[in-house]
């Protein structure tokens, strides 16, 4: 290979030497400025002058230990019903998406429909959907009534459903009208170019935008504790009223954190495939 | 017998008109040339024999039947007609093999394993049996131009609508492409080409139309209608050509 051959010019050394020399000198400045930073807070926050009282009604180990397994069983709660959730309303968005790109006049209160159904949910606040759902349609009094956990997740599901079907018409709307010219052209129906198509084009390209809701929901789950289900931070709250003091909030917020750092990282990681396919590779 | 006939086409874009009483026949196994300025109607003629752009007026015939009739499916009629774009228009989510195959397979209902055999033997025929497993990304200007003709010709189509199919093209990677259009011509297929290539134009065309202002002002055999042109704007437009150094 002549690139391993090759001897670098004078010139080029120079510029190496130069540039080694720079990366350095900010890597002692980076470092330098975190450790100054970090110490200003720590200072600040010890310091204090209600520190130590703050430490011991937010902090405590001993609490935190003690209402470790409580709010685990309560999480246990929202992992199950993020999921459902999940799957629920991507596949809700992905319909009324669809729905809504349907031409012709016969579609017309199909779309309709699909088009009030966005405006609602997406205007309504999630509480009152709970509400609605979880107090009201129970009241109805009517046979075979799902418990008020489906309930909950169904209110769940309209709701970001709604959020995930603008985020899948974005996606549908983005391929470009060339690809649909080249899929009738060659016979395709409407169907099957949506099908072979447009939508494989649409969902990988919204991929990362659709998981950023996912992590937002894997936080709202917890709201089904209004309506009498023990979620993770539902538990926390009946520790914490038992003792006094706020250490169980704390642990519930560690593990919801620990909770969405995977789903985050594949947001990530997927934002950057779709970023390294869009810019050819 | 005319494998093409349009006669008085219309179409209007926004006020605008794109084609106005357009006649041309195009015979089966002919090769006919439209050239013209940008603007002049070439893209969407095409468009509208293929469906893609409906018509204001006139109509359409596609082996004797009227094809511009509200009623005739646009589905059926295209599995006739292949038709090549000026941007390749790949999907960029398929190998080369899935895009060729997809029609196939989902218009014509033919097993997989068959389409795909049809689809590798068709790649190698032009050169390109190895990018088979390849994504249209991976792939050169021409040789993606050169997957799209293979994709559209996998229909068997009764006719071929090229719309200006080497104009995205690096000037190095045309002749390719033009070499896969002579080997269709010399297999008999009936084509109609928009270009800007007059020189392959004159070669590989029985017959050229000037289309300006969505008029055909002049037609012809190539020799006559490039060399000899008898319509004052035909004169200009080549003059212009030949200023650009395109003839």
């Amino acid at each position: 290979m002549t690139l391993l051959d090759h001897a670098p010019s004078k010139a080029q050394l120079r510029r190496s030497a130069y540039r080694r020399r720079q990366t350095v000198y900010s890597v002692l400045v980076a470092a330098s400025s975190t450790a100054a930073l970090g110490t200003l807070l720590v200072i600040a926050v010890t310091g204090a002058p209600g520190w130590d009282r703050v430490r011991r009604s937010f902090l405590d180990p001993e609490i935190a230990r003690d209402a470790l397994p409580t709010v685990l069983s309560g999480l246990w709660l929202n992992v199950r019903l993020l999921v459902c959730c999940a799957v629920g309303a991507l596949l809700l968005g992905l319909v009324i998406a669809v729905l809504r790109t349907l031409r012709g006049p016969v579609f017309f209160p199909v779309r309709a429909l699909a088009a009030g159904y966005t405006y609602t949910f997406r205007g309504l606040p999630l509480i009152i959907v709970l509400y609605l759902l979880t107090l009201g349609v129970p009241g109805l009094r009517l046979q075979g009534m799902p418990p008020v956990l489906v309930l909950g997740g169904i209110a769940l599901i309209l709701t970001y459903g709604g959020y995930l079907a603008e985020v899948f018409r974005a996606g549908i709307e983005s391929v470009h009208s060339s690809q649909l010219a080249a899929a009738r052209s060659l016979g395709l129906t409407y169907r099957q170019t949506m099908r072979h198509v447009v939508l494989p084009q649409a969902v990988r390209r919204v991929a990362p935008p659709l998981l950023n809701d996912v992590v937002a929901l894997q936080k709202d789950v917890g709201l089904v504790s209004l309506a009498g289900p023990i979620d993770a931070v539902r538990a926390a709250q009946i520790a914490t009223a038992q003792t006094f003091n706020y250490t169980p909030y704390v642990v519930a917020g560690v593990l919801f954190v620990l909770l969405a750092i995977p789903l985050i990282a594949v947001t990530d990681w997927v934002t950057l495939r779709a970023a390294r396919r869009q810019s050819g590779g | 017998m005319a494998l093409l006939r349009c006669r008085g086409l219309r179409k209007e874009f926004g006020g605008h008109v794109v084609l106005d009483h357009l006649d041309l026949t195009v015979a089966e196994h002919q090769v006919v040339a439209v050239i013209g300025a940008s603007g002049s109607g070439k893209s969407t003629l095409l468009r509208c024999v293929n469906l893609l752009d409906e018509l204001d007026d006139g109509t359409i015939e596609l082996d004797g039947e009227d094809i511009s009739d509200p009623r005739v499916d646009p589905d059926r009629v295209r599995r006739r007609i292949g038709m090549v774009f000026q941007a390749y228009n790949l999907f960029p989510h398929l190998s080369v093999l899935d895009n060729i195959t997809l029609a196939p397979r989902h218009v014509h209902r033919r097993v997989r394993a068959e389409a795909e055999a049809q689809a590798r033997e068709l790649l190698d025929r032009v050169g390109l049996g190895a990018k088979a497993d390849a994504y249209p990304d991976r792939l050169s200007g021409g040789q993606q131009q050169r997957v799209a003709i293979v994709r559209a010709l996998a229909n068997s189509p009764r006719l071929m609508l090229l719309d200006e199919v080497t104009s995205a093209l690096d000037p190095e990677l045309v002749g390719e492409v033009l070499a896969m259009i002579r080997d269709l011509k010399a297999d008999g297929m009936t084509m109609v080409l928009a270009t800007h290539e007059m020189g392959f134009a004159r070669e590989v065309a029985d017959e050229v139309c000037f289309l300006d202002a969505g008029r055909v002002v002049e037609s012809g055999p190539p020799e006559q209608v490039l060399g000899e042109p008898t319509q004052p704007r035909t004169r200009q437009f080549l003059r212009r050509i030949i200023e650009a150094g395109r003839l």
